[in-house]
């Protein structure tokens, strides 16, 4: 930019039509928030009208039992997991299919929850944290590898990884640490250390294997 | 006696983690739960002339809206030394009337779901008068450049005549002159009156003397902090008193700053603040959003969770200042540092400044030493979001921006990157800063910086990587860099909080928030194995203020470690000293004849159980029992032990103990890259770092501080930036995707950590905090690989994107604006 770009710069407001430049604004992106995200009770009066013709009260498979929920058409199974059936282990990071936080099962493949409509998942199992760890309690191979390892800190990605780690395991068993790196690269982890991360997680493959360690 | 510092063990907070039964902020529901949202400003700068909320009152489901106006008037602040700091009136608060960057929170709503909250937004109506605005610093400097508020673009104090107090501090106008900027077109940084100027050493005859004079500029971008969870909350209220759910960096100064906000008193905030996901500074006391919920709750009257989104995060949550910085430096025939001049702009928001632009010269005077050097800086306000400190705040950006120009002189003069640094680094007390009141410089505790290069170059076996650094095989060329690191890593004065009960277990208050550096179960394993107890006998409760916590550090800039280990061993201390006394008065024989080890009191025969010291105690009551408390710990302290009274044996003092030196930690770090130069793409092959912080309490930990903190300082050479419309001021840039953190796959697979491991001489533990100093070097090792493999002048920016690698590799030269903010 040149000098005098740069001094024109604050004249553009007084040079735009003031209703123009607020919606060209709200297009680009500031006002976007507002539209995305949405929790809804299921409750309301204001959303019974939109509804349509869609079922909303319908059978889920979570974690081995079914569960009869009631589901807006457009609500996303991270939200009826976390706000319809108490499942809050699976983590809402971005709500738009860029960090893995909200990684569960579906048929056993790994899939961005908040981007997945609970009404897609009728007919499907559906596997998140708390349905990983045996009923008396014995960890799943994976968290066991994560809790050998002291893996992860704030652990806010947690759930998301080690869910995503189950779901490669079950196509590749016995994965290097390089492919169980590109396993998991769906993934963000903002503390970011990685390296222990992709230890803990390579243990719980082990683990998983039955392969011991002295 | 039990080991337990230096050890690696499980926190007590895993398995919940692991089994999605950590709760963090937004896992919480409460019966009768609305949803806020947020109304936020479009503009970048603008007033709100008049709003029309009748439409969304009138809707089924709305229950309440709240307006800036009735936000209570935040109150002045207390300090722990009595000093009081009034409440800035230009500060930044939840809500306003007059948006001051786009995508500021204006007015909420709460509703009984998110999607009436929003139809409810839609209905408002609210009439703008858009206002002049900048978003580029030096734009604002121009003589004639706008400024992003009425009153100007710096803070500052009006000049008083002299014997007369300072006025408050206010936003001003500084510009500088049309002359400043005569080579701002050849990408050189102007430098006009700066805020603040100190120096020390002779300048002029250094520079005179150099064999070498460099004189650079570099810029590096804005960038947020994107922590993984949103800084949502959860409000209600049970009688007057306020509850949230929310994350923060430390437990107990919360509390204050909610009560400072809300303008309650102390004694009416319960936090509930168990999980953290992620801080990085952006919260260190929590974040000013979480009023809203709970001014709402009180509107309507029932429990308000405001889910703060990503986008929204992008705006609120935090940005690290963005830094422009000149740098002239001297240096003679054998490498050594003759002189220094640095001048660094640190953009901010119209907000409170942050210190970044004029912390950073004092790290560069510690980490090379020079003799002579000068330090200029000045903050500019702009209409963009909210700075916070973000991981080794204002000492990342001064290092990224002199390392270059200290690879770039060993590169001239010939001389192996490890040994520049070495001939040039800190050893013991070293001094560092501008001379004080005194006349004299200040120093720090200790320095252990050689070690860690010696160390970090065996292991990464610097001279096989610098032997083929530079060397192209087919359009790919590898090279190595290194890179030096410091920061402040600890404070003092904070107190410690137990009590051993009849049960023999040691039940430990921890005011530490639980943000993932594990520091909240850590220090304490100081205070356990001084009792001579197993791990498996202690409990740490955290997270919760219902039950009353201790006076605790903030967790930001690497206190926790240093200052907690500190409270924990005089609590310990203070413990080990009562049982000493319950076991003379019981057994007989003198109280200093009895050691504490393996959770029993003992002298020659006479030896009984810590479980029957804690019975005693409870019987004698006292200072035993804590009934009677120290004087000089904190009030909140004494409100904590006070709860605990009558329980059993108590151990709790403040951290009295002597420091000669202000606290400092170093890191050096190695990567090595390869560099496509027909693309321009390039890959962090590998890294190594290591840390001086004294001694370690929790290895593993501490290794996912220096790597994790490294790949954090990786982000800002990366990709990490802010991007800004200049026309309209708004953010491009307003999600993960479009300012994307490195992944796994971006960082070598294997990286390696290790630490000096020499305790500190003047901390009773020896440890220092890790948190910080690992991003610059990890920033910049990665950096100066890259100019290693490509040559000096390739880029003067950072993030080093592959779009100006290859448009300079195809021109020769450099072809960045190097002097534009958020591009
Ligand atoms: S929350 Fe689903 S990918 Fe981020
Ligand atoms: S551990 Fe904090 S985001 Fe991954």
């Amino acid at each position: 930019m040149s000098h005098d770009d740069a001094h024109r710069l604050h004249d553009v407001p007084a040079s735009v039509s003031r209703r123009n430049f607020i919606k060209g604004v709200i297009a680009g992106g500031a006002g976007v928030s507002t539209a995305a995200y949405l929790f809804r009770s299921g409750t309301l009066v204001s959303g019974q009208a939109r509804t349509g013709a869609v079922e909303r009260l319908i059978t889920l498979t979570v974690n081995g039992q079914t569960r009869r929920v009631d589901v807006a058409p457009q609500e996303t199974l991270a939200n009826t997991l976390r706000y319809k059936l108490g499942l809050t282990g699976t983590k809402l990071g971005c709500d738009r299919a860029e960090c893995g936080a909200c990684t569960v099962l579906v048929d056993d493949v790994p899939r961005y929850s908040c981007s997945v409509l609970t009404h897609s998942v009728r007919t499907k199992k559906v596997q998140t944290i708390e349905g990983l760890a045996d009923p008396d309690g014995t960890l799943h191979p994976v968290q066991a590898g994560v809790v050998l390892e002291q893996g992860f800190q704030c652990a806010f990605c947690m759930s998301g990884f080690i869910m995503a780690t189950v779901g490669y395991l079950k196509k590749h068993p016995s994965p290097t640490r390089e492919e169980l790196a590109h396993g998991v690269s769906g993934n963000l982890c903002r503390c970011q250390d990685y390296d222990k991360i992709l230890t803990a997680l390579h243990r719980g493959s082990e683990l998983a294997r039955g392969v011991t360690r002295g | 006696m039990k080991k337990l510092v230096g050890e690696n063990y499980t926190t007590p907070d895993l398995l919940a983690k692991v089994t999605g039964k950590a709760r963090y902020a937004e896992d919480f529901r409460a019966d009768g739960m609305l949803f806020a949202k947020l109304l936020l400003s479009p503009l970048p700068h603008a007033r709100i002339r008049s709003v029309d909320t009748s439409a969304a009152e009138a809707m089924p489901g709305v229950r309440a809206i709240l307006r800036a106006s009735e936000l209570p008037a935040p109150a002045d602040t207390v300090t722990d030394l009595g000093e009081t700091i009034r409440a800035n009136p230009m500060g930044e608060r939840a809500l306003t009337d007059e948006p001051v960057y786009a995508g500021e929170p204006v007015l909420a709503v709460a509703a009984v779901d998110e999607e009436t909250a929003v139809a409810a937004l839609e209905a408002i109506q609210v009439d703008w008068e858009p206002l002049p605005f900048v978003v580029d610093p030096l734009v604002s400097l121009r003589p004639d450049g706008p400024s992003p508020r009425a009153e100007g673009n710096t803070w500052g104090r009006a000049p008083v005549e002299s014997g007369k107090p300072p006025g408050p501090l206010t936003v001003m106008p500084l510009k500088w002159k049309a002359e400043d900027f005569a080579d701002y077109d050849q990408g050189k940084m102007p430098m006009g009156e700066p805020q603040i100027d100190w120096n020390y050493g002779d300048l002029e005859a250094g520079f005179k003397n150099a064999a070498l004079v460099l004189d650079e500029t570099f810029s590096m971008a804005n960038n947020q902090h994107h922590v993984l969870e949103p800084r949502t909350a959860l409000a209600y209220w049970r009688g007057d008193k306020l509850h949230v759910h929310t994350g923060t960096q430390s437990a107990v100064q919360t509390v204050a700053s909610i009560s400072r906000w809300m303008n309650i008193p102390l004694e009416k905030v319960v936090l509930i603040t168990e999980y953290t996901g992620g801080g990085f500074g952006s919260r260190a006391t929590g974040a000013v959003i979480c009023m809203v919920p709970a001014i709402l709750a009180k509107k309507a009257n029932a429990p308000v969770m405001l889910r703060i989104t990503r986008e929204e995060e992008q705006y609120i949550g935090g940005i690290r200042p963005g830094m422009h910085g000149r740098v002239k430096a001297g240096f003679a025939k054998d490498g050594r540092l003759t002189a220094l001049d640095l001048f660094l702009i640190g953009e901010n928001s119209a907000y409170e400044a942050q210190g970044d632009a004029n912390s950073g010269g004092r790290f560069i005077s510690l980490l090379y030493q020079p003799p002579a050097m000068r330090s200029r800086s000045i903050t500019v306000l702009t209409n963009t979001p909210p700075r916070r400190a973000q991981s080794q705040p204002g000492g990342l950006q001064a290092i990224m921006i002199v390392e270059p120009v200290i690879a770039k002189a060993a590169r001239q003069l010939g001389i192996d990157q490890v040994e520049m640094r070495r001939l040039n680094a800190p050893e013991g007390k070293a001094l560092w800063g501008p001379a004080g009141r005194d006349g004299k410089r200040g120093y720090i505790t200790s320095a252990f910086l050689k070690e860690a290069l010696d160390k970090g170059a065996e292991l990464f076996d610097w001279k096989t990587r610098q032997a083929r650094s530079g060397k192209r095989t087919g359009s790919t060329v590898r090279g190595s860099g290194v890179a030096v690191s410091s920061f402040v890593a600890g404070s003092t004065g904070f107190d410690g909080l137990f009590v051993i009960k009849p049960d023999g277990k040691m039940y430990v208050k921890s005011g530490v928030g639980n943000l993932g550096t594990e520091s909240v179960f850590d220090v304490h394993r100081v205070a356990a194995e001084m009792m001579g107890l197993r791990w498996d006998q202690v409990e740490v409760a955290w997270g919760d203020t219902s039950h009353p916590l201790p006076w605790t550090c903030v967790s930001g800039g690497s206190q926790t470690t240093h200052a907690m280990t500190r409270a924990a061993h005089a609590a310990a201390s203070d413990a080990i000293a009562k049982a000493q006394e319950i076991a003379a008065q019981t057994l007989g024989g003198s109280p200093a004849s009895y050691r504490v080890a393996d959770g029993r009191v003992s002298a020659g025969g006479r030896s009984m159980s810590l479980a029957d010291v804690a019975k005693k105690a409870i019987e004698l009551g006292g200072k035993y029992d804590g009934h009677t408390l120290p004087e000089n710990i904190n009030k909140v302290t004494t409100t904590a032990a006070t709860a605990l009274a009558g329980e059993g044996l108590m151990g709790v003092a403040r951290d009295t103990y002597p420091r000669d030196g202000t606290t400092v930690s170093f890191v050096a770090g190695f990567a090595e890259v390869e560099v496509d130069v027909e693309t321009g793409n390039y890959k962090v092959l590998d890294y190594t770092a290591v840390g001086d912080s004294g001694t370690i309490i929790h290895p593993r930990a501490y290794g996912a501080q220096v790597l994790g903190r490294s790949v954090l300082g990786m982000s800002h050479t990366l990709a990490l930036k802010t991007v800004y419309d200049q026309h309209y001021g708004v953010a491009l840039a307003t999600r993960l995707h479009q300012s994307r953190p490195p992944t796994i796959l971006d960082v070598p697979r294997n990286m390696k950590w290790d630490a000096v491991n020499l305790p500190d001489p003047e901390t009773p533990v020896g440890a220092r905090g890790i948190g910080e100093p690992p991003v610059a070097a990890g920033a910049c090792a990665v950096m100066n690989a890259i100019a290693a493999a490509l040559g000096d002048d390739v880029f003067k920016r950072a993030p080093v994107t592959l779009d100006s690698l290859l448009m300079a590799l195809e021109h020769g030269r450099p072809m960045q604006e190097p002097l534009t903010a958020h591009i």
